[in-house]
């Protein structure tokens, strides 16, 4: 792809490439706690603080719980704010993830994704941020370290939009992304500086009856989240569907422009889509997988075989009919989840996509993978033999096992 | 809670739970139960009551001389029969 602007290639693996996407974003305040795998992210940020790189303001605080509180307090004085977490991390922030959607504050947040403890695991899955699916954060995961530092340059963008103000995490595979060196084309300080831009603010009536933009401001005084009983807090919940649904177009719009500028896009923005036109099996999955994926359907295209990968890059908002339409001539598909609902029949991306399958024209013949829990490698023998189940559900019209465990010793 | 129609709709309300009145104007007193209900014989407007409710619930009036129950904020929580030394006050069922 041709670029547009001047590109520089670094050696960095996932973690500085989020670092150095947030340094060049014109971050105001970071707030962060360090835990394994995000903890690279942090340091590097500390480091440019420390050398004077940036005018961020960095605050070290005693727990996550705090660190997002923080990083709250400042989005909603209007600051540019950017923290990251993982695992056990993320689940302290638990509380505060709920406060910062609900108070519409566009914190960007990056998650290495890691697995919950116990037993202790400090290595990738998704069980993370899959416990954060329903917190009223935008959700964009990443498949290589390139595409981390593309979407934290563009989270900055799509939270800070005035028809979304949610907030966004970008999650990278645990070490897979986050401790992998990679080359990464990055665009000069100026390129991000004009593409983020600065905030703009929605006009809000406070209390006095007055317009004043939304934000706090003691010239200005609102006060943000503080009640709603019964006969409002419905209502206020109702806004934060329709900005999910509003940044399934925001998403679509950074990322099309985010490619006139860089050269690189991921398939829409919400879904990448790899010879699925075609497609009579097709494997669905998030992340760093589809990596591994791709290779695999590469070697099966070469075979005669119609294999296709849809990657959903944007699990929330869930792009519905995106999934549907890339979904629409394929006749068996696998989707891999890297994460448990223990006892819910299957893992929460295959709870998704059958669900938004449902009302599609066309049923396809529909399975699920758990894999990769705690780390564990997922080798192109382990897909292949994927797409090799799937022919044989074609070839006879039956699904044995609806939900089974990749690379599991039985 | 009473909902009623005349409450404003998700499209028509201020983000983030934003006030757009003053918190004067958000009646708070639906809560309660039970009423406190003075004995004006027994009350020998000592303002114990005063200074013990937690939502400043009740007024001290200097033009009248008395002190006066603000049901519009007032939740029946009961503390200022609890405290009255004259037992002058009575928590009433609604």
């Amino acid at each position: 792809m041709k670029s547009v602007v001047k590109q520089e290639v670094l050696a960095l693996n996932g973690d500085e490439a989020v670092a150095f996407a947030a340094k060049q974003s014109d971050v105001d305040v970071v707030a962060a706690y360090p835990i394994t795998p995000q903890t690279i992210i942090v340091e590097r940020f500390s480091e440019y603080v420390a050398n004077g790189e940036v005018e961020t303001e960095f605050v070290c605080t005693e727990s996550e719980h705090s660190a997002l509180t923080a990083c709250l307090a400042a989005s909603v004085t209007g600051a540019r704010t950017f923290t990251a977490s993982a695992s056990a991390g993320l689940a302290l922030m638990h509380e505060m993830l709920f406060v910062t959607s609900g108070c519409r504050a566009p914190v960007v947040m990056a998650i290495a994704n890691r697995a919950l403890s116990a037993p202790l695991n400090i290595h990738g899955d998704h069980s993370d941020t899959m416990t954060e699916r329903d917190s009223g954060w935008i959700q964009i995961y990443v498949e290589n370290a390139q595409e981390a530092y593309d979407s934290v340059i563009q989270a900055f963008r799509i939270a800070e939009n005035t028809d979304v103000l949610l907030p966004v995490i970008v999650g990278l595979d645990g070490f897979t992304l986050s401790h992998t060196l990679e080359n990464v084309h990055v665009l000069s300080d100026d390129a991000v500086k004009r593409f983020v831009g600065t905030r703009k603010f929605i006009n809000v009536t406070n209390h006095e009856g007055k317009t004043v933009p939304f934000k706090l401001d003691p010239n200005n005084p609102t006060s943000m989240g503080p009640i709603a009983l019964p006969n409002y807090y419905f209502e206020f919940k109702r806004q934060q569907e329709e900005a999910m649904k509003n940044a399934l177009k925001v998403i679509q719009d950074v990322n099309k422009e985010y490619a006139a500028i860089s050269g690189r896009s991921y398939g829409d923005g919400l879904v990448d889509a790899y010879h699925v036109e075609d497609a009579e099996v097709a494997i669905v999955c998030l992340g760093s997988t589809a990596g591994t994926v791709k290779a695999v359907v590469d070697e099966l295209r070469a075979e005669g075989v119609k294999a296709g990968l849809l990657r959903i890059r944007t699990f929330r908002p869930l792009p519905v009919e995106r999934i549907v339409d890339t979904l629409k001539n394929v006749k068996a598909v696998a989707v891999m989840d890297r994460s448990m609902s223990f006892g819910g029949n299957g893992g929460p991306v295959f709870h998704e996509v059958r669900h938004a399958l449902y009302d599609a024209e066309k049923h396809p013949y529909i399975v699920n993978y758990i894999y990769g829990l705690g780390g564990r490698d997922t080798s192109p023998m382990q897909v292949r033999k994927i797409y090799e189940d799937l022919q044989k559900i074609l070839r006879t019209k039956r699904v044995e096992t609806r939900v089974q465990h990749l690379g599991l010793r039985e | 809670m009473r909902v009623t129609a005349k409450e404003k709709s998700w499209k028509e309300i201020s983000p983030a739970g934003v006030c757009w009145k003053a918190s004067t104007q958000f009646l708070t007193g639906d809560w309660k139960t039970y009423k406190p209900v003075r004995d004006l014989e027994k009350c020998t407007r000592c303002l114990l009551c005063v200074l013990f409710c937690p939502d400043g619930a009740i007024h001290w009036k200097p033009e009248k001389g008395d002190i006066e129950f603000d049901y519009n904020f007032c939740k029946g929580c009961g503390i200022c029969a609890n405290e009255c030394p004259a037992k002058a006050i009575e928590m009433k069922l609604e």
